[in-house]
């Protein structure tokens, strides 16, 4: 019951103080722009000048060209959303005294802490199911229509991806006193990850394989990323339980 | 019946001991009056008693029910910050309607409850109006309601007055006043003119310890000492800042407490004192406005007992 009164607050603020719809117009942009970038860029490189020249060696766009112009700005630019908007959700109510006053009711640390992440898993699910049909109508438009089922693998993948970024920038929210200081740990944790993928046979074990494993499934190419998902549910549990501890030990 | 029980509570942040084996029992439905200067312990013990932080020794109860880490004793409290924070973008309603969410009221006994503390600390006319544009006032209004939502047995209130306005303490200490026989207030404070008006027994705090406790009434019979008051005329504080100063040093003067040209002498000899001190106000060429015996305040007695550096002897 506590737990949906503190949904209820989460929800509500995302979408008073208008993170909701940024949330949303981002994804949806770049959902609806992404297949028709893919589209319009040999175009756009021809009519540059000089381009004449080269303009042979232009290859046509292709269907996949679409959906890796898809995945990359939805996982991008989700990532950056997902540390933006989850920074200050538990150290800006310990910096204002807001946690203290309702974490004074009957309301247990742990709901209070779960809710914030299901509001922040729903806000980007909502904005992601808006973001893939405007991929998946320009797609089918400008392309062919993505088999549909892998079209929903690969955002569900996008999903799990983000709502591992979502819940180790929680971490770092109810860890720190400040919202920077989560802040520049969550992005020094994307960009070590990033790093990180780069290394020979430990790619495959990071969450950002969803992304390839998705694009894979809806071009047609055989790849799997198990352990990266296997690895992300780790992940979001363990940065979950962490908060918890840590949040439970704390004096407000 | 005790409302609220402490057994030598004790909490350390570092090397700093800020309670120091805190004892003391609040007997229910009184309105109690916790004093001390700054830093002495108040918010400390507040915050323990409400498992916003844990203590690093001792127990606690409330109304019989000790406080653990399960904090089952959460709905039975209410709590007022010292300096409430609220969710800027939400209404005042809206707020109240969160709390009794959290209390587990059902739809109608929301709007009811709602709607009625609303109007019992006067916000019902801006209930529509975003808490980011309330006044300090308002928000400890808003503040007080919220405390009030589960109808508590015991509600702790952290310094409710201290940064209001004249016309904004005397709302919220008469909010307090109705409280009176409806819950047992504990009601931390440094001004102890807002203990005087509002609360039935006082524990004074110093350093972490209790220094006393007891009925406002029989603390002020117990520590009646003779005091003067003294005034004088404008133009002459410099003689009078000089005079009071003199009397420090005389045996039949415990201490004075002066505040621009307005003297307090709490004295040990009475008839002494009746004898000496015009005369010798006279002497130093002084034209006093008021001169007059008075009844000990309880600000005479909490410096008296806690002490305030460069004034007391």
């Amino acid at each position: 019951m506590t737990f949906f009164a503190s949904l209820r607050k989460e929800l509500l603020e995302l979408w008073r103080c208008y993170r909701f719809l940024v949330t949303a117009v981002i994804l949806l942009v770049f959902g609806l722009g992404s297949p028709l970038l893919a589209k319009s860029m040999p175009q756009l490189i021809k009519m540059m000048p000089g381009a004449e020249r080269f303009a042979a060696l232009i290859p046509q766009p292709t269907f996949a060209d679409a959906i890796s112009q898809y995945v990359k700005n939805i996982s991008q630019f989700g990532i950056v959303l997902a540390v933006l908007m989850t920074m200050g959700s538990v150290v800006q109510e310990k910096e204002k005294g807001t946690a203290s006053m309702v974490l004074a009711k009957p309301l247990p640390r742990s709901f209070f802490l779960l809710a914030k992440f299901a509001a922040l898993c729903l806000n980007f699910f909502i904005s992601l199911v808006l973001a893939s049909l405007g991929g998946f109508y320009y797609t089918l438009v400008l392309f062919h229509a993505p088999h549909f089922s892998a079209w929903l693998a690969l955002n569900i993948l996008i999903f799990l991806s983000l709502a591992v970024y979502v819940s180790m920038t929680l971490f770092f929210s109810t860890l720190f006193r400040s919202q920077w200081a989560a802040a520049g740990l969550g992005l020094s944790i994307i960009i070590s990850l990033s790093a990180l993928s780069s290394f020979p046979g430990l790619g495959k074990y990071l969450p950002s394989s969803l992304f390839s494993w998705g694009a894979s499934l809806v071009i047609g190419n055989e790849a799997s990323a198990w352990p990266a998902l296997v690895i992300s549910l780790a992940l979001i549990l363990i940065s979950l339980l962490a908060s918890w501890l840590v949040f439970k030990r704390q004096e407000l | 019946m005790t409302a609220i029980r402490i057994e030598n509570l004790r909490k350390l942040f570092g090397k700093v001991i800020a309670l120091d084996g805190l004892t003391l029992n609040v007997e229910q439905g009184t309105i109690f009056g916790f004093l001390g200067p700054n830093g002495a312990g108040k918010t400390t013990t507040i915050r323990l008693l409400t498992g916003l932080a844990r203590p690093t020794a001792g127990r606690a109860w409330i109304m019989e029910e000790e406080i653990s880490a399960s904090r089952s004793v959460n709905t039975r409290i209410g709590y007022l910050p010292e300096d409430p924070a609220f969710y800027s973008w939400m209404t005042p309603a809206e707020f109240l309607d969160l709390i009794t969410r959290l209390f587990g009221f059902s739809h109608s006994e929301r709007k009811t409850r709602t709607q009625e503390l609303l109007e019992h600390v006067g916000l019902n006319e801006v209930r529509k109006r975003r808490i980011g544009g309330f006044s300090r006032g308002m928000r400890q209004r808003l503040g007080i309601a919220q405390a009030l939502v589960n109808r508590p047995e015991v509600l702790f209130l952290d310094e409710p007055a201290s940064a209001l306005d004249p016309a904004g303490r005397k709302d919220v200490l008469d909010l307090i006043s109705q409280l009176h026989g409806k819950c047992t207030v504990f009601m931390s404070t440094h001004i102890l003119a807002d203990v005087e008006r509002v609360c039935d027994t006082v524990g004074i705090i110093n350093r972490g310890k209790l220094v006393v406790e007891a009925p406002q009434a029989e603390l002020l019979a117990h520590y009646t000492v003779p005091a003067f008051e003294l005034e004088c005329e404008i133009g002459f504080e410099v003689q009078f800042k000089s005079f009071i100063d003199s009397l420090k040093s005389l045996q039949w003067v415990n201490s004075v407490l002066r505040k621009n040209s307005v003297a307090r002498v709490v004295v040990n000899d009475l008839p002494m004192a009746r004898q000496a001190l015009l005369a010798k106000a006279a002497q130093s060429g002084l034209a006093l406005r008021r001169y007059e015996i008075v009844t000990p305040s309880l600000e005479d007695i909490f410096l008296r007992l806690v002490g305030e550096e460069g004034n007391i002897k």
